[in-house]
């Protein structure tokens, strides 16, 4: 009697959950797009938010665990990018971001050419450690939303707004085995902005972060170098200088550094530098750069009696 | 009785679900200026065992996309075979072959789909751009990719890939005086560099061997066709007309 009641009731537990999971369907429905998949709408993700294939285990976050390393166990099969020197700070002049691009898995340099700075769109940049795809993934997917608040707002979506839809996106996936520590940075109505956001959820305004594993040594020079009233050419090169220093004693860091400069009219790519051309030579002919490489053994030689200058 | 004391005391086991398997091989794609080169060796394996000397790993998708995908088999042809069903629906829907960049952000999305119960298959993609140009986008297992000039993956990556590092990307050379290197190399020379690659793979890795298959993208009226007319074993599949051809080239490895 009991079930049938269930079965046909309107005002059963059971129903009351299957209408608030229509209603949540239906409010989905609302931002369902074809962008995901073909005009022909045979996606995978017809609904607006993706929809995951789950394995069909008691736990399917300790399956995901079990086969992708999280760095600690290097003998599983399925290897996640990691290993990272990410920055961004906020100055008199706009927001510098700066990143370098090594990407290993266990002890293997998967790539030493990673794009870590993902261009949401021409007025926020976001920035790339701990899971690869899952940062390309959700910042393009922020992207997105970030487009539609245009067309519905008839205004650009503010950076703090932007961050925190990013923030409540991964909050909402926590515990699943998401990896994403990134940086939101651009320029909006009350200037330029920096937040930090992570897959635990954590989202934090701030002046000035650093990402990775090489960021303390990325620290190690910026709180030396940095004041609000740095100029651009100052800025760009602390930025520079920075991880370059995260390049050169971070083993999981190196290979080459993107600088990019955020102002009141959008971002704009600075340069790509190669970490090794610069301990030798410096980043060559650009402004802010002392000149000469950034290594000690160049700077300090032909200045000490053991290091006497090279005769010619 | 101690042996029953034993068995009562006994804790519940759990056994893991393992649905993966490394099925050995390698991949690798080298883009030209207005060709692409994708290629992979035919041998699968598991463990010290070999299942078969003949299971391909290299797919044409479409005139202008080919894609390789290395790691787990069973997952590697699931994959391409749903690959292959969206770009059938998006042919039918628009009526022409899905760009290779939308095929790219194609495989990320499809990749990312499966985020907690990922897809063991590493992709690489390589084909022709809407500009004529070559290119090669290489993927990991949920989807994070990146184009790139070449790129080696799977089991003997790490004896492939610093190898092209130096060839192609000419990594700790120095050109002699008042010369420079190439930004691009023509097809001979890089279609030399895909069978030395293989070889020296089979010689000192033992999951690679048996077979290789060199797939050749040209882009529309492309002058390097001169380099694929005295190769020899080179059969060609395109499908379409006056557009980009793809040709593959099939050469005997090692089989012990």
């Amino acid at each position: 009697m009991n079930t049938f009641v269930n079965k046909f009731s309107t005002h059963s537990a059971v129903s009351q959950l299957k209408r608030a999971q229509k209603l949540v369907a239906a409010d989905e429905d609302e931002y369902s797009d074809a962008a995901w998949g073909s005009q022909g709408g045979f996606g995978n993700m017809i609904k607006g938010i993706p929809n995951f294939t789950v394995p069909a285990v008691p736990d399917p976050a300790a399956f995901l665990r079990l086969h992708t390393d999280d760095h600690a166990d290097p003998s599983c099969k399925i290897k996640i990018q990691h290993g990272t020197t990410t920055l961004a700070f906020r100055f008199q002049g706009g927001v510098i971001v700066a990143v370098d691009s090594r990407a290993t898995a266990g002890s293997y340099i998967a790539s030493g050419t990673v794009k870590k700075v993902i261009e949401i769109n021409p007025y926020l940049l976001g920035t790339m450690a701990g899971g690869a795809a899952d940062c390309q993934f959700w910042e393009t997917y922020l992207g997105m939303h970030c487009r539609l608040h245009e067309l519905r707002n008839r205004e650009r979506i503010s950076v703090s707004a932007a961050s925190k839809y990013l923030s409540n996106l991964v909050y909402s996936y926590k515990g699943m085995g998401l990896s994403m520590g990134t940086m939101i940075c651009g320029w909006d109505k009350t200037g330029p902005a920096v937040f930090y956001v992570d897959s635990d959820g954590t989202r934090l305004k701030g002046d000035l972060f650093s990402v990775g594993s090489g960021s303390t040594f990325a620290y190690g020079v910026l709180d030396q170098g940095y004041r609000w009233d740095l100029t651009d050419e100052e800025a760009q090169e602390l930025g520079r200088r920075s991880i370059f220093a995260a390049g050169h004693r971070d083993a999981f860091s190196g290979n080459t550094c993107n600088l990019y400069h955020v102002k009141e009219d959008g971002w704009k790519f600075i340069g790509n530098y190669d970490v090794s051309t610069m301990y030798y030579e410096g980043p060559g002919d650009v402004p802010g750069a002392p000149g000469g490489g950034y290594g000690y053994g160049i700077r300090t030689e032909g200045r000490s009696a053991a290091d006497p200058p090279a005769s010619s | 009785m101690p042996d029953m004391h034993s068995l009562a005391q006994a804790q519940p086991q759990q056994q893991s679900f393992n649905p993966y398997t490394e099925n050995g091989g390698t991949i690798l794609a080298i883009a030209g200026a207005d060709f692409s080169v994708i290629a992979g060796d035919t041998r699968q394996s598991e463990g010290y065992n070999i299942q078969t000397r003949y299971a391909p790993k290299v797919f044409r998708l479409t005139d202008k996309a080919v894609l390789a995908v290395n790691g787990f088999a069973a997952d590697g042809n699931m994959f391409v075979k749903k690959v292959r069903q969206r770009l059938e629906w998006y042919r039918h829907a628009h009526a022409k072959d899905m760009p290779i960049r939308a095929i790219a952000r194609l495989i990320q999305t499809m990749l990312y789909s499966r985020r907690f119960f990922p897809y063991y298959v590493y992709n690489i993609l390589g084909g022709i751009e809407e500009d004529g140009t070559g290119a090669v986008y290489s993927f990991d297992p949920v989807g994070s990719y990146e184009r790139e000039a070449c790129r080696a993956a799977g089991a003997a990556q790490s004896l492939v890939q610093p190898f092209l590092d130096n060839q192609i990307y000419f990594k700790n050379q120095t050109p002699a005086p008042g010369t420079s290197f190439p930004r691009h190399l023509p097809l001979p020379t890089v279609l030399s560099l895909v069978i030395d690659s293989f070889t020296s793979a089979t010689e000192r890795h033992i999951e690679v061997g048996d077979g290789l298959e060199i797939y050749v993208v040209l882009s529309k009226n492309s002058p390097s066709i001169q380099g694929l007319r005295d190769v020899r074993g080179v059969t060609e599949l395109t499908a379409t007309e006056d557009g980009e051809r793809v040709f593959v080239v099939r050469r005997e490895l090692k089989k012990d």
